[in-house]
């Protein structure tokens, strides 16, 4: 029964030392720790949170650089496709300038060797004409003093007579 | 006389057991002892027993041939005369009422470490007490605020306690990071706050309470384990003494009324929620609860605390039950176990006893949504 039943004192004094542990450890330890714990939490926190800022800024920029990048590749691509058809257009329109021009001196050349070739037959035509004459004048000649001289000679100048 | 005897063996036993196993020649000793004493007394377990649980006016450290040594310690009375002091030497380790110290006009006698008023004449066995049928003295008693053993290890404790976070709080002065015994503590205060005082008592309100908590947990949890050490100055049975646990369970009951708000009255008296038959049937039951709450704190941690002393000091007395040296490795082996065991125990009570204060705080200051 002893046991279950408490002294005076010691609830006296259990009270007392409780109350003096409070108060002296709520004043000298408690709050420095507490408070250093929590204090450091938070930095800790706001750390981490800052951190988890940067990062994501950190992101933000890499993205915009590579969108940047992204549209000067773009850029350039299409540059070098237009100098490309550009360089293509170029030599195809020479192409054609060159064709054109060729043809048109193709037909201005058939145009006058076909000239040439009209005046030089009418050349020969006029020389055969005035050669048919000679030899008519000469095989008349010939006819006048011996039959046989006269074809012989008719002959002749029909061997020496080359055409053209 | 047979307890002193018997005395240097317990006392060496529980001190030095390691040191006792290993001495053959000295067992016997003991063994023969101890045939020697069945003469003279039964041995009787259960005083043995409570004499350790229960508090002392003087701190025995040990005894050395027959010879008690032990630190005397202040006895204050309030009296009818005042306050009265000397030290509890001047009962020359009496506590059978025999030895009589007079002061300031007062005979005292000690009797089972309680201070009475003495008789004027002693009786026939020489006690100045006036015994009834049980054996309980009938003389009246002053008021008994005296520094005995158990005061004493609290005093104790608390000086090591300041002196540990004292150390520890000043480690954080520089710059933040623990250092020292700090790394060892902090953790016990993150836990505190972390797994006690937060989850029980919310966010928003848990500041406030976290010195009580705190010195709460440490309070007990070192006295428990003070309480386990078997030499000088700790092995006093502090936090299995219901004084104790009754001052501590009080204080919290104390907060949980003042902190408070309406709407734990409201669901004491007048159950929300309920029909008007049950709100008339919980009332009362609730009423009782909040009485029920604070002694289930002070009977657990009382209970426990001295649930474990007793089984320790079972299994030792199994060496003087059996009378036989060869019960001594087992009885040591199995006092080994439980006090292994119990280092966990006690740091379990310390815990549930902050965590169920916590609780009940928090749920005084709940705010209900409905």
């Amino acid at each position: 029964m002893d046991l279950v039943t408490p002294d005076v004192g010691l609830l006296f004094w259990t009270f007392i030392s409780f109350a003096i542990l409070f108060f002296v450890l709520k004043k000298f330890a408690w709050k420095p720790i507490v408070g250093t714990v929590n204090d450091r939490e938070q930095s800790i926190k706001d750390a981490l949170a800052s951190a988890e800022n940067a990062k994501k800024e950190m992101q933000n920029l890499t993205a915009d650089n590579e969108r940047i990048l992204k549209e000067a590749r773009a850029e350039r691509e299409m540059m070098i496709k237009e100098a490309r058809d550009l360089k293509t257009k170029m030599i195809s329109d020479a192409k054609e300038e060159t064709k054109a021009t060729t043809d048109k001196m193709i037909i201005q050349a058939q145009e006058a060797i076909e000239n040439e070739k009209k005046s030089a037959m009418a050349d020969l035509k006029n020389q055969v004409a005035s050669l048919s004459v000679e030899i008519a004048e000469k095989v008349i000649k010939g006819e006048l003093s011996n039959k046989d001289k006269q074809l012989k000679i008719v002959e002749d100048m029909l061997g020496e007579a080359t055409l053209n | 006389m047979k307890t002193t005897k018997f005395n240097i063996i317990k006392n060496l036993i529980l001190g030095l057991f390691f040191v006792l196993a290993s001495t053959p020649s000295f067992a016997i000793d003991i063994a023969n002892d101890s045939k020697d004493s069945e003469i003279e007394e039964e041995f009787n377990v259960t005083d043995m027993i409570m004499h350790h649980v229960k508090d002392a006016h003087e701190f025995h450290v040990m005894d050395w041939k027959g010879h008690a040594i032990s630190i005397p310690l202040p006895i204050i009375l309030w009296t009818e005369n005042g306050l009265v002091t000397f030290m509890s030497s001047e009962f020359q380790h009496d506590d059978l009422g025999n030895v009589v110290v007079e002061k300031n006009g007062q005979n005292f006698v000690k009797f089972h470490e309680e201070i009475y008023y003495a008789n004027d004449s002693a009786n026939e066995e020489g006690s100045y007490l006036t015994l009834n049928t049980e054996d309980h003295p009938e003389n009246s008693y002053p008021m008994d605020f005296s520094i005995t053993k158990l005061v004493f290890s609290m005093f104790f404790s608390v000086i090591l306690l300041v002196f540990i976070f004292g150390l520890s709080a000043r480690s954080y002065h520089k710059n933040g990071v623990p250092k020292g015994i700090a790394k060892f503590t902090e953790p016990l205060v993150v836990f505190i706050r972390d797994e006690v005082a937060i989850p029980n008592i919310g966010e928003k309100n848990y500041k406030k309470f976290m010195p009580f908590l705190l010195s709460l947990f440490f309070f007990i949890w070192i006295n428990n384990m003070m309480g386990l050490i078997p030499f000088f100055p700790f092995s006093a049975n502090l936090s299995g003494n219901i004084a104790f646990t009754l001052v501590l369970a009080l204080i919290t009951f104390v907060i949980t009324t003042i902190v408070a708000n309406k709407e734990y009255w409201k669901h004491i008296f007048w159950m929300p929620g309920v029909p008007v038959p049950m709100k008339l049937f919980l009332a009362p039951i609730e009423f009782m609860g909040i009485f029920i709450k604070p002694i289930s704190l002070m009977i657990r941690l009382f209970a426990n605390i001295t649930a474990g002393h007793i089984i320790v000091l079972s299994l030792i007395s199994l060496i003087f039950i059996f009378e036989s040296i060869w019960i001594a490795p087992i009885s040591i082996a199995f006092s080994f176990f439980i006090s292994i065991i119990e280092v966990l125990v006690v740091a379990i009570q310390a815990y549930i006893f902050t965590m169920l204060s916590a609780l009940y705080i928090g749920s005084a200051m709940e705010e209900h949504e409905h």
